[in-house]
């Protein structure tokens, strides 16, 4: 399928679960979704279409968090990026795992690093920091406050 | 059977990502595989958000040491995307030079270090001193061996002057000789096909569902390359092949890498013999608000950085993603099944650090200590011996 026709075709299929499309340029597209509609759409994108699952990426939006869900379909040289944005009073989205198992550690790194919480992940525990990293502090979020003044890790450049 | 915990690990931070394996043995046999991550957390994503774009270019070269250059292309492409800038052609081919520079001595590095676990020391030393070639030429190029900090957002920093083309061109043909040699030498063995062949097999279904990358998942019958699929740099004007192969196992991974370290060759001297004239930087002036994604293939699979701007000098979230973060994982699917002693050249066979190799002990579930690192990499090196005393070879 050409480029064209798998854009208008997500658009199409998933009418109801798109809240903003974004066509930026010839090799990347942002589409944002309802949250609820995240594992549907990716699993239609990973299996129907044949991309790759590239990366997540959370972020802190201040009012609320973005997470990137980034497939990139090789055959038409296209990175399509779903956004979702999460409630800051309601950190929590389906797990992709059950789908590929290529999202089991990003997962594991935004539940980390933003205490963002994925239903029906396997195995969401500690990943990277240390293992006396305070619970409830997230080093990515933006309110984030060094905790320890003594530790040359938190200081930053 | 009993069952035997084996901890491998943590650190070892001769290359990237140190990493702790435990794995669970019955006998010989490994049963239950888990990895723990964190050892080397920098923190770089972190780091990232308090230096402007141009400063991060730096910080991202110093991710890793021997791919050094892959992630400043990611990055700088990642920045480019915000504006949808294209980098002067010119910009394209030095960076496609330094690129595949260093796909050739990172290819020749993993090559050296596995013959070293398979106990061909012959074969790790000619590689090494193979890649010494490769650096010197790196360093005609762009000052260093290793960081060349040659990019920056919109182009490149230093320009290849015309007369040292000519004796990169020679140092980069003197190593072909030897590389035929080498790729003789094991791809024809039979006792390093005996031990790689069949060994570690990843299946094309688990590398599309681990998202494995680069020569990982190309000698898994994936045929998935950012140079040819998303192409970027000089890539789409220079006539090379992609190396897929179809078995998954570590022979294959071994072949993937030697063949694609002669299309590097052949990458690099066409770029240089063909050079466009122009401009080298674009010469940006700000980055406006907006989000920004690169990917480049680096020798190891995709790098992949995200990159949004709020409008300042800062990027406001920059997320980064080495290939082995997705390679790593695979090996869950690779390891169990097998022996202790292939277990050693299953975990290079992805090309990650060999900290998973060099510091491992093997302890039964009293805790006593069995084996250390250099004794799994003596069995493994055993291991061939046995093999080609059998086979009666020297």
């Amino acid at each position: 399928m050409e480029r064209e026709k798998v854009l208008a075709d997500i658009q199409e299929r998933f009418k109801a679960d798109i809240v903003d499309f974004f066509d930026k340029s010839p090799a990347r597209a942002y589409v944002e979704i309802k949250p609820s509609s995240l594992v549907k759409i990716s699993s239609y994108i990973f299996k129907d279409l044949g991309a790759r699952f590239g990366i997540a990426s959370g972020l802190d939006a201040r009012t609320q968090m973005e997470i990137l869900y980034h497939f990139i379909c090789e055959d038409i040289n296209l990175v399509i990026s779903l956004r979702v944005k999460l409630d800051k009073s309601k950190l929590e989205i389906d797990s992709l795992v059950p789908i590929f198992k290529a999202a089991d550690w990003i997962e594991r790194e935004i539940y980390e690093m933003l205490g963002i919480n994925f239903k029906g992940h396997p195995d969401l525990r500690k990943f990277l920091l240390p293992e006396d990293w305070p619970k409830g502090v997230y080093p990515l979020r933006a309110d984030y406050k060094e905790w320890d003044d003594k530790a040359i890790r938190d200081r930053g450049a | 059977m009993a069952r035997t915990i084996i901890p491998i690990g943590p650190y070892h931070p001769l290359q990237e990502e140190p990493s702790f394996f435990t794995l669970t043995v019955e006998g010989e046999r490994v049963v239950a595989v888990d990895v723990e991550l964190g050892y080397n957390h920098r923190g770089i994503e972190k780091l990232s958000e308090r230096k402007t774009f141009d400063q991060s270019t730096f910080l991202v070269e110093r991710i890793c040491g021997i791919c050094s250059t892959s992630h400043p292309f990611a990055y700088t492409r990642a920045v480019e995307d915000i504006i949808s800038l294209e980098v002067p052609q010119r910009a394209k081919y030095i960076r496609t030079i330094i690129a595949e520079g260093e796909r050739i001595h990172s290819h020749l590095l993993w090559l050296g270090l596995a013959g070293h676990f398979l106990g061909y020391n012959t074969v790790y030393m000619w590689a090494w001193k193979l890649r010494e070639e490769v650096l010197d030429a790196m360093e005609v190029l762009s000052g260093n061996r290793n960081n060349y900090a040659m990019f920056k957002p919109g182009g490149v920093r230093r320009d290849i002057k015309a007369s040292d083309i000519p004796g990169v061109i020679k140092k980069i043909d003197s190593i072909i000789p030897t590389l035929v040699m080498l790729k003789k030498a094991v791809m024809d063995d039979p006792v390093l096909g005996a031990r790689t062949k069949g060994i570690g097999i990843l299946t094309k279904e688990d590398a599309i569902n681990y998202a494995a990358l680069g020569p990982t998942s190309r000698a898994s019958g994936v045929a998935r390359d950012v140079r040819k699929d998303c192409p970027y740099g000089a890539y789409d004007r220079v006539n090379w092949e992609m190396i897929v192969t179809q078995n998954g196992d570590v022979f294959d991974k071994l072949v993937v890498r030697v063949l694609e370290t002669f299309e590097s060759v052949k990458i690099i001297k066409h770029c240089l013999l063909n050079l466009p004239n122009g401009e080298i930087d674009a010469k940006i002036k700000n980055i406006p608000p907006g989000e920004g994604i690169g990917h480049i293939e680096a020798p190891r699979g995709e790098a992949f950085h995200y990159v949004r701007s709020d409008g300042t000098n800062r990027p406001v979230r920059h997320k980064m993603r080495a290939p082995t973060f997705m390679n790593l994982p695979t090996y869950k699917a690779t390891v169990i099944g097998q022996t202790i002693s292939d277990a050693t050249i299953i975990f290079a066979a992805i090309d990650p650090c060999y900290s998973c190799t060099e510091r491992m002990t093997v302890r039964n579930t009293k805790g006593k200590k069995l084996y250390n690192g250099e004794d799994l990499i003596r069995l493994s090196q055993e291991k061939t011996a046995k093999i080609k005393s059998k086979l009666g070879v020297k």
